[in-house]
């Protein structure tokens, strides 16, 4: 008996803590809010629907003069490889299994990516130093010099997004059921 | 099969020599005299009698604030591809010819760094959720260690261990250098679903993207279903707060999944409705099939098994008893079953397995043999629970692929390679990377 009036005590007391924890209490809450303006420039993240690219853009002509500066150090000069593998590659070997040369023009899916790296990674050793411009104008050479756009194409928030990759059909996921399907 | 010592028929399990595990045991077993043809020591020789070391004679040393290993243990190192900070890519191999049991410990886990090691100060870094969610969050790490905590044992592996085995001929390698991108930690952190419920995920939400706080600001997309699943941000490792190789102070931390993924330095979560095809997952673990296309979104580290010793430069030293150990491990689950072959995969026996065998975990599994002296080859196949098995060498390049021309090591030709793999053992008792 005394132990059943100890028992339901215990939930009287266990009811008013509940009641007392805030609505949301499911766990400490101990973020801070912060607005879009203010997050902004730390979302360098670029969609392949061209969602996240800056205002700006840029030519082949601009990139080649950044990548004989910026680049080629490490990439080699019209960026045929040095000490890191090549960006530019002329007339890729088809797709073939291990070994493969993955090159912009035969491999990459999307050409935003191009513009999401260079922004965010290179130069190796100063990331982050390019303005927004000369990262659409190195975009634009690296697109010119493996024959994805034309020599006079301007890379922009809606340009770069149309461009046709060659490659883009040949990719499926390897666990379908891991994909998230659209709502 | 030659039986020249005092084993019994029925304690030879497979052909070469393996025996039945219950020999790791200790008993049913004798194991005394020199047994077999081949080189090595007699064990008949005397010991020398016994006297009082110097170090018995004297105190010992004071205690340092934070242990280190032996100076008589200073080879059991990782090797570490770029000393000097070159600015490029930067690799650090785990030894396991030269660890026991499941757990690496921190300062031999692997590294791949794309951009150096950050020194980042803890105090002054913020952790940013936002994107499709209600209230964009920003985390200091001192409110994330405030949160309640979960801690698990994991794998964690590259994508790109054990790459040189897609080569077309075998390459002279290690353990330490085929496999050596793959570890196995305790890592505590906070499930990431907690901190996505707290910023409001908006019901159309398919995907997020983690990005670290490293100079290459490195960047994956990953299913917001993981994120629900078992997700971490992981804080702590072995115990003590991660190493700075490993992302500290914070780092992405998802069970079983390919080691990039899992964004090191984290310090930022934007919640989406698709992936980005960031430069690491469009392009360098995206991985060229035979007929020209190619797997995309290879999140999940397959069962896979290697053995740890023998294998080169550390060969059984003489004709006896040797065990063969090594690691088991899947991203879809508990190992469940590891099978031997001494022969090169013509018979196998089942290894083994050192409890616990956890999920998405190393599990250590152990094989008695009776090494004849002569020419073997070793292999092990993993089985886990989701019925998964660990394919051929064979079976694996027949989807895959293998190169044209002999790769050299340390070549990347592709990534995710999870089929068996051989040690071949002359009669010296040294051992070589080798396909059969």
């Amino acid at each position: 008996m005394l132990t059943r009036k100890i028992g339901a005590g215990l939930f009287v007391l266990a009811a008013v803590l509940l009641l007392a924890l805030p609505a949301d209490a499911e766990g400490p809450n101990l973020g801070q809010p912060i607005s879009q303006a203010d997050l902004a420039p730390w979302d360098l993240t670029v969609m392949p629907d061209g969602i996240g690219l800056p205002p700006g853009g840029g030519t082949a002509a601009q990139g080649k003069i950044l990548f004989a500066d910026s680049c080629a150090l490490c990439h080699g000069d019209d960026g045929k490889g040095g000490i890191v593998e090549a960006v530019v590659v002329n007339n890729p070997p088809p797709l073939s299994g291990p070994g493969s040369v993955k090159s912009i023009g035969n491999f990459w899916p999307v050409a935003t990516t191009l513009f999401d790296f260079i922004r965010r990674a290179m130069p190796f050793t100063q990331p982050r130093s390019l303005t927004d411009d000369q990262v659409y104008a190195l975009t634009a050479y690296l697109l010119y010099m493996n024959k994805v756009i034309g020599e006079t194409d301007r890379m922009d928030a809606t340009t770069l997004p149309q461009v046709k990759m060659p490659n883009r059909e040949n990719f499926f996921p390897e666990f379908p059921k891991l994909m998230p399907q659209r709502p | 099969m030659k039986m020249t010592d005092k084993h019994s028929t029925s304690d030879v399990v497979a052909g070469n020599g393996l025996l039945h595990r219950r020999a790791l045991l200790g008993r049913g077993l004798a194991f005394a005299g020199a047994m077999g043809t081949g080189a090595g020591f007699s064990t008949d020789a005397a010991a020398e009698p016994l006297t009082e070391p110097d170090w018995s004679l004297v105190p010992g040393d004071a205690m340092p604030p934070y242990q280190v290993a032996s100076p008589f243990e200073k080879s059991v190192v990782r090797l570490i591809d770029n000393p000097s900070g070159q600015p490029v890519i930067s690799h650090a191999r785990t030894p396991h010819h030269l660890l026991n049991g499941i757990i690496t410990p921190n300062g031999l886990h692997f590294n791949v760094n794309h951009g150096g090691v950050p020194v980042i100060d803890p105090s002054q870094h913020k952790l940013l959720i936002h994107g499709m969610v209600k209230r964009p969050l920003v985390f200091t790490v001192e409110a994330l260690l405030r949160y309640p905590m979960v801690s698990r044992i994991n794998f964690l592996e590259c994508g790109g261990n054990s790459a040189s085995l897609f080569s077309n001929e075998a390459v002279s390698a290690t353990v330490q250098q085929i496999h050596g991108f793959v570890s196995c930690s305790d890592w505590a952190g906070v499930p990431l679903a907690v901190l996505l419920e707290e910023a409001g995920v908006e019901p159309k939400a398919t995907w997020f993207i983690a990005e670290g706080a490293d100079a290459p600001h490195l960047t994956r997309s990953v299913p917001l279903s993981k994120a629900f699943d078992d997700a971490i941000v992981a804080l702590y490792q072995n115990g003590e707060r991660l190493m700075p190789g490993n992302g500290y102070p914070m780092r992405l931390f998802l069970p079983g999944w390919e080691g990039n993924i899992n964004t090191k330095y984290l310090r930022r979560i934007k919640v989406t409705d698709g992936p980005a095809l960031t430069y690491h997952e469009a392009h360098t673990y995206t991985d060229p099939l035979p007929d020209g296309k190619s797997f995309q979104f290879y999140f999940v580290q397959e069962v896979k098994s290697f053995i740890t010793s023998p294998s080169p430069g550390v060969g059984p030293k003489a004709a006896g008893y040797v065990e063969i150990s090594g690691v088991a491990y899947s991203g879809t689950g508990r190992i469940t079953k590891v099978m031997v072959s001494a022969d090169g995969g013509a018979s196998w026996s089942e290894a083994a397995l050192q409890e616990p065998a956890l999920p998405k975990a190393f599990t250590r599994f152990r094989m008695p043999w009776h090494w004849n002296g002569g020419p073997a080859v070793l292999q092990s196949r993993a089985w886990d629970e989701a019925g998964n098995m660990q394919p051929t060498r064979a079976e694996f390049i027949a989807l895959r692929g293998q190169t044209k021309s002999p790769a050299k090591w340390p070549e990347f030709p592709s990534h995710h390679y999870n089929a068996v793999a051989s040690w071949a053992i002359d009669a010296k008792g040294e051992v070589r990377n080798a396909y059969a």
